[in-house]
């Protein structure tokens, strides 16, 4: 994207790097010049909020892990010890518990953005698949999270989370005591999840510099889904979409520092202020709300369907729900992106949303009565809308006509 | 082609000990066999006890328990078992049982559920007197441990 640059080396210092290592023109390149589409709405600051969510969470686990003991015995004690004892520890271990939340928030409304927009349709597959795998590893490092503190919550989580491998015909049990390190959630456990702990952020960071790079060649999608045409289309990134995306992130910081200050508890769950016991499982056993529609789903299959006993189905559900998303850009075989040109489809995508927050109210509902039905029929359709809506849809919607560019769009809203 | 095999083989050889470091070490592996002593549980009463980390529920049944349990129908059973084969001659009364729901790992709760033996509050999950599944997502009875009498009063288990 160089011939976007209007870069000049000003000094003979700049004229002397950039020879050798060109990274102020790397920047100029694609934080300032890099031509973004005029017409992105809020929906498209996500990406800039989660940007500053992960460094927000990597920033306060740092401090956290600098206090913090990965010991059953300790455990407990050490992240009460950081509410308590430690200078301002109480506002960063609420940062990085409630961060955990926001950063989910983002990014389910990052994902339902690429959903409606058809972001993921050619030539973003690539972007769109890495984004998944960070979604991916980010549930994986919230998961090892929630389990260092060692309360009730965090021990039949992960009891039950590694319990999901043993559904693995022959090798699931070898596997299940290699994750745990022993025959029941104990010290090497926790251990080995705190180190992963503090990896794996690492890991989503290098995978967000790679989704910035693919996001950097074909450009960004927009609101039309319509490719840009000219340098009419566009506006330089910097100041247009920084100013943009400081502003959301200032909004998007009132909830989380609310939440922080005065209900830093809220959504987590009382039983996770009570120590891990193995012996006794809590009454009422529920993920952290992001995980609830996937748990749903999990629990959802509760009868065998021939040879797979309902616990393997389960898992396999459980996995297909996450691992088919890797699989949508091909699934969807309409050529238009934007769900605002396809009638039809915006009716099956507003109740997928919909569909998918009911997964969630039932994942937190007991395991009774209309609930498992409830629970049976939302996990169909969140299948149907994969399977059957995004294939086949497009044979029998007639699409409305498409603006010939961002710029006709954009004037002929504002034009009478 | 074989530089390559050798270079296969040894990176094979090296991430095999890195791997192999997450499995139970030598200090879970040794807690392999406990002695329990049954004398202070009454009947219709069950304790939880640990083994190799793992809950394990011991249950004094009552005639009426162990009469229910043997009355079900195999066909009616999702994991069909006999009620004999879940318990050792002669001790009847005793149900030694891994306390984990074989769905996903919770302890279920004692005396309740459909089936009056237990009720596992993750995923519901039902068993009766005898540990077997009869409702819900899991899909085997509760896994009973290696054990035997020592004397009547006295367990060993592993």
């Amino acid at each position: 994207m160089s011939e976007h640059s209007t870069y000049q080396p000003g000094t003979g210092v700049e004229k002397w790097l950039d020879e050798r290592l060109p990274v102020v023109r790397f920047a100029k390149e694609h934080l300032m010049d890099f031509p973004t589409p005029k017409n992105l709405n809020y929906f498209w600051t996500f990406g800039a909020i989660l940007a500053i969510m992960l460094v927000v969470q990597i920033v306060t686990g740092i401090i956290l892990a600098m206090h913090y003991t990965p010991n059953i015995a300790m455990a407990f004690n050490s992240v009460e010890h950081i509410r308590r004892d430690v200078n301002g520890g109480r506002i960063i271990q609420a940062t990085h518990a409630v961060g955990a939340s926001m950063f989910f928030a983002a990014l389910y409304i990052h994902m339902g953005r690429n959903l409606y927009f058809g972001s993921y349709k050619a030539p973003r597959e690539i972007l769109y698949i890495i984004g998944v795998l960070i979604f991916i590893l980010v549930m994986a490092t919230a998961f090892m999270g929630y389990v260092l503190p060692w309360g009730q919550m965090s021990f039949w989580a992960a009891t039950v989370i590694t319990n999901i491998f043993a559904a693995i015909p022959v090798v699931g049990n070898p596997i299940l005591e290699l994750l745990r390190g022993g025959f029941a959630v104990d010290n090497p456990t926790l251990n080995r999840f705190f180190s992963l702990h503090y990896l794996l952020p690492f890991v989503v960071a290098a995978l967000v510099a790679l989704h910035i790079w693919a996001l950097h060649v074909p450009g960004n999608n927009n609101p039309t889904g319509v490719d840009v045409k000219s340098s009419r289309d566009t506006v330089p990134f910097h100041p247009y979409y920084t100013m943009k995306d400081l502003f959301a992130i200032v909004v998007f910081a009132i909830p989380f520092a609310w939440f922080v200050f005065f209900i830093p508890d809220i959504l987590g769950h009382p039983d996770n202020y009570v120590m891990a016991n193995s012996q006794v499982t809590p009454a009422h056993i529920v993920p952290e709300w992001y995980f609830l529609p996937f748990y749903a789903i999990l629990r959802a299959i509760d009868f065998n369907i021939l040879f797979i006993d309902s616990r393997l189905g389960g898992v396999i559900f459980f996995a297909g729900s996450i691992v088919i998303l890797l699989f949508v850009p091909w699934l969807d075989r309409s050529p238009v992106r934007s769900g605002t040109f396809r009638p039809l489809f915006k009716w099956f995508y507003w109740l997928f949303i919909i569909n998918f927050l009911a997964l969630a109210y039932l994942g937190a509902a007991p395991a009774e009565g209309i609930y498992v039905v409830l629970a049976k029929i939302t996990t169909f359709y969140y299948f149907f809308y994969f399977l059957v809506v995004l294939p086949f849809l497009p044979m029998f919607e007639k699409p409305r006509p498409l603006p010939t560019s961002i710029s006709e769009s954009v004037l002929g809203k504002a034009l009478p | 082609m074989a530089t390559g095999a050798v270079g296969a083989v040894g990176a094979a050889a090296v991430a095999w000990p890195l791997i192999n470091q997450l499995n139970p070490d030598a200090s879970t592996l040794a807690l392999a066999s406990i002695e329990f002593n049954l004398t202070g549980i009454e009947e219709g009463q069950a304790v939880t006890i640990m083994w190799r980390g793992l809950p394990v529920f011991v249950r004094h049944r009552t005639p009426a328990e162990i009469e229910e349990a043997r009355a079900v129908p195999l066909a009616d059973l999702k994991d069909p078992e006999t009620d004999e084969q879940r318990t050792q001659e002669g001790h009847e009364q005793w149900l030694i049982m891994i306390a984990n729901c074989t769905h996903l790992g919770c302890v279920p709760v004692g005396q309740s559920g459909d089936f009056d033996g237990w009720f596992c509050p993750c995923h519901g999950s039902h068993y009766d007197t005898a540990g077997r599944i009869r409702k819900g997502p899991a899909p085997k009875n509760l896994v009973l441990p290696p054990y035997n009498f020592v004397s009547d009063t006295l367990v060993q288990i592993g």
